[in-house]
């Protein structure tokens, strides 16, 4: 691809000691508020908001810093949701283990379904992964562990480590957020790892990246993987927290819906797909009780986003004055 | 009964047929498909949404103005191919000079909001259209029945793809679309309006799909979801095929057809996936495709 796709992202290294204290201070306000958060909204609403958000950052470590568009990741997130339930339910593992099956099965989708999308570029790879995905939802529909129409259902939450009782909707909420944090550092580490430094060279220039010898194939193969994973981890969750996994969440609309997530929140920033996968959230739960469609709506920002908005809303916020200010720096 | 691989006659031709009607309405929207690509350089996800939205203004047609299928197969594409050159005149245009993958999404954008729409006001069940009385009934050909309205699509389809394939081989048209594919701007340099040429492909585009739409509703029913339920298929059917030729993405599309309707006869559970299973493999021996000439 020889115009990567426009990303906004912090230069850490050349930040300012005032902006590394504000940084430090905006994630310390955020976990605070997270962690006091049941007490003022509907726990079910944040766990949701949560996977979704975790899903999203996923979503973004391929779409943001490798400049690879994959319009399959419902596969990961619902596959692994199918995974879990099904290993909690029918096999009675533990809820920590189930989630980490649920990864890891998602991580097993991730590496066929990249084999065969790395092979072609851009638009190409975006069609091939949404064909992929589509095979696996039919996969999906006709499996018997699945139950087809009617999904997995009743899924058990268990005991955390054998003592800590998810059915508790504080714990699980606690347990969600740990979860959601544990994903968040990996994603952070993953990116300032020399790992993700390729990574974002052969999103800027692959051609470049392959005449300085990395195996560039290896590498989106890697992101790729590691992607599908932690969406995988979002999607095993999701399906301890509602207790079912449907063919919803293997639809190709929910991998246009974490695009708009991403796309919204801003490609390319570490915490924009949260703000993105919030907005989203919230206003699917309030409309969820009107009888105007969803999917109007999210057509309409889709369009809106892509035409004037391109940064999203954190990219947007760092391009500020206000944001620069704070020491962010904006990079095209 | 006569058997043919232990499957009754009746059946492996039958299957056959709908394969080739599915194969026709493939060809139609591959072709189209390319047709914009290969100009604009946009995957145009709406194209799903374009030939239902074909089916439903040619259904709508029938219900407030009492316009038959014959009018309505020259009108739909018509209103719709419009629908698409003010689309991309007023907004399509502004993400050229950006990176292709914002086309594609804008496109997803226009397609959930059209498909949502209906569904809003149609609800998502499918509604019966018709065939035209001249076309009911069915003809014997000595080993089947054939449907008079499906021979028709079968025979229109073909007609359309080697008419569109003219019409950008050998016309003057065509060869300003060709040469404007290869350098937009040197085009521009001899006096031609490239601006509006991409507009016109994109309404032609549109209009093919619309034309398919109106020739699927009879044969399917006419549901806000049968946009999104082919489209996917049609990209796996472009990957295979490339979007180098035209030709290509033609009988790309007739051949996963019938290779699905086939599927159908051996072991109907995979027929779903079939096409994405062929895809996979060409990706493995022919990463461009089969007739794809751009990696």
């Amino acid at each position: 691809m020889s115009d990567a796709i426009q990303t906004t992202a912090t230069v850490r290294t050349e930040r300012s000691a005032t902006a590394s204290k504000t940084y430090m201070a905006f994630l310390a306000i955020g976990i605070l508020l997270l962690a006091i958060a049941p007490f003022f909204f509907y726990p079910i609403f944040l766990m949701k908001l949560l996977c979704f958000a975790l899903f999203a950052c996923a979503f973004n470590l391929l779409l943001g810093y490798t400049g690879l568009l994959s319009f399959g990741h419902a596969a990961f997130f619902g596959g692994a949701a199918y995974f879990t339930a099904h290993v909690v339910k029918e096999w009675g593992f533990p809820p920590e283990i189930g989630i980490l099956v649920g990864a890891a099965g998602a991580a097993g989708l991730g590496l066929i379904m990249g084999f065969f999308a790395i092979r072609r570029q851009g638009i190409y790879f975006a069609m091939i992964t949404l064909a992929l995905s589509q095979m696996f939802f039919f996969f999906c529909l006709q499996a018997k562990f699945t139950h087809g129409e009617d999904g997995i259902q009743s899924v058990p939450r268990g005991h955390l480590f054998g003592f800590i009782d998810l059915a508790d909707t504080t714990n699980m909420y606690y347990f969600v957020l740990a979860v959601f944090l544990i994903g968040m550092v990996v994603i952070w580490r993953f990116i300032n790892s020399p790992f993700g430094m390729i990574l974002k060279s052969i999103r800027e220039n692959e051609q470049r990246a392959i005449s300085l010898g990395y195996s560039v194939a290896r590498y989106k193969l890697g992101a790729f993987v590691m992607s599908a994973a932690l969406a995988g981890l979002a999607g095993g969750t999701k399906a301890l927290v509602f207790q079912f996994a449907t063919l919803t969440d293997v639809g190709w609309q929910m991998s246009g819906e974490v695009i708009l997530m991403t796309l919204l929140g801003g490609i390319g920033t570490l915490i924009g797909p949260v703000f993105g996968a919030g907005l989203v959230v919230a206003l699917q739960n309030y409309l969820a009780t009107s009888q105007f469609p969803v999917t109007i709506i999210t057509g309409v920002v889709f369009m809106v986003c892509v035409l004037l908005f391109r940064r999203g809303i954190i990219g947007e916020f760092y391009a500020s004055r206000l944001g620069r200010k704070l020491g962010f720096e904006h990079r095209r | 009964m006569t058997m043919i691989f232990g499957i009754p006659l009746q059946a492996f031709f039958g299957q056959l047929l709908i394969g080739l009607i599915n194969g026709s309405f493939y060809a139609l929207l591959s072709l189209g498909l390319a047709v914009i690509f290969g100009l604009l350089r946009v995957i145009n996800f709406a194209h799903g949404a374009q030939y239902m939205l074909g089916a439903f203004v040619a259904m709508l047609m029938l219900q407030y103005f009492g316009i038959n299928y014959w009018f309505a197969l020259l009108l739909a594409p018509l209103v719709v191919g419009l629908f698409g050159a003010i689309v991309e005149r007023l907004l399509l245009s502004r993400l050229y000079k950006l990176d292709h993958l914002y086309g594609l999404l804008f496109t997803f954008g226009l397609a959930l909001t059209i498909e949502g729409t209906f569904r809003y006001l149609y609800g998502s069940s499918g509604q019966p259209y018709a065939p035209p009385p001249q076309l009911t009934g069915a003809t014997n050909l000595g080993f089947m029945f054939l449907p008079n309205y499906r021979g028709w699509v079968v025979v229109v389809s073909l007609v359309v793809c080697i008419g569109t394939w003219l019409l950008i081989e050998k016309t003057k048209l065509g060869a300003y679309l060709r040469a404007a594919t290869e350098n937009a701007t040197l085009v521009q340099a001899f006096g031609v309006n490239v601006p509006l040429l991409l507009t016109l492909t994109y309404g032609i585009g549109a209009a093919l799909a619309a034309f398919a739409g109106v020739l699927a509703a009879p044969v399917y029913q006419v549901s806000p979801l049968m946009g999104s339920n082919i489209i996917i298929v049609v990209f796996a059917v472009v990957v295979v095929g490339g979007m180098g030729s035209i030709m290509g993405a033609i009988l790309t599309g007739y051949m996963l057809g019938i290779a699905e309707g086939l599927t159908k006869v051996f072991y109907p559970e995979a027929s779903n996936i079939v096409i994405f299973v062929i895809m996979a493999i060409v990706l493995l021996i022919r990463p461009a495709g089969l007739f794809g000439r751009d990696a």
